[in-house]
């Protein structure tokens, strides 16, 4: 049986097409670094992770482009990411470290007023999102971390706004507990 | 109030998952490798285009538009000439002249299709 001849694109196509990408990559290479390095937990793997999703993400991006009908392909992008992260996890048997790198969150410009009560606080806080189930933690990150709207995580997560919706709240008042708990009576 | 307390943990939420920003080495990294790929992806393109030319299936796409091109206008140019297939007889004096008539018109509707199709007008 005859094959159809292969489609390729024009190079005045793959050039646009290149520029297209290296947008998307300048726009997004710090929502994907802080999604990996929330997702694995050390600077070296979350590195990895960022760029095997830029690699994987450039192999099928003009597909993306296609089928993504002019949205937003943050999404498409962070489930890139969280793909990968799952077969990390998978492949070498493992969870999130915990606790996050102290060299990362701990010493970024946001807990640099050197008050040991507030670094406590929000080491209770990441230590409590590692306690979470994968989806909800998930779902967290995409929110705080990249300031992601419902919209965003649910075509991410592949679930709907409001099952997403209900997720996050889950995830919230479940965090909420965890850290309660973490502080003892006084907190 | 339940709703304050979760808006208050929220905030200590998003400061403690706060964006980071990747290393320098890494966006140096990333680029230098999508760089390559995308130095390989047009090497291929361009390999491709070669093999493309040199392979006969690939002619068939660029072949077939010509030939439906093609086949459209004579349809075209068919189906004007017999619309006006009565008026032709009509005023022809004999076979001779009807056929010289025809002949004319299928000439005059080639140059018509021949202008509204060629690029640019």
């Amino acid at each position: 049986m005859a094959t159809a001849p292969e489609q390729q694109p024009t190079r005045e196509e793959k050039a646009k097409l290149d520029a297209e990408f290296a947008s998307l990559y300048r726009a997004h290479l710090r929502d994907v670094y802080s999604y990996s390095y929330y997702r694995v937990g050390n600077h070296h793997d979350a590195e990895d992770l960022t760029e095997q999703t830029f690699l994987q993400a450039y192999r099928h991006f003009e597909r993306a482009q296609r089928e993504s009908d002019g949205r937003p392909l943050r999404p498409w992008l962070i489930r890139i990411a969280h793909n990968l992260a799952a077969n990390y996890y998978r492949d070498r048997s493992r969870r999130p470290q915990t606790p996050i790198d102290d060299a990362g969150v701990l010493s970024s410009p946001h807990t640099t007023e050197g008050l040991v009560e507030d670094r406590q606080d929000l080491k209770r806080i990441l230590d409590g999102v590692q306690e979470l189930p994968d989806d909800r933690r998930e779902a967290l990150i995409m929110r705080f971390a990249l300031g992601m709207d419902n919209r965003e995580i649910a075509r991410a997560l592949g679930r709907t706004d409001g099952a997403t919706k209900v997720l996050l709240h889950r995830a919230i008042r479940q965090l909420e507990e965890i850290v309660k708990k973490a502080e003892g009576p006084t907190g | 109030m339940p709703g304050e307390r979760t808006a208050e943990f929220e905030v200590r939420l998003s400061r403690a998952l706060a964006p980071i920003d990747p290393p320098a080495e890494l966006e140096a990294r990333v680029e230098d490798t999508l760089g390559s790929l995308v130095d390989m992806a047009a090497d291929e393109l361009e390999a491709w285009e070669l093999r493309a030319m040199r392979d006969p299936r690939n002619w068939l796409r660029p072949a077939a538009a010509v030939v439906v091109g093609s086949a459209a206008a004579l349809g075209l140019v068919v189906v004007r000439t017999r619309r006006r297939r009565h008026k032709r007889r009509a005023a022809a004096v004999n076979a001779l002249d009807l056929a010289g008539k025809t002949l004319k018109d299928a000439a005059k509707e080639v140059r018509r299709v021949i202008e509204d199709t060629t690029p640019g007008r």
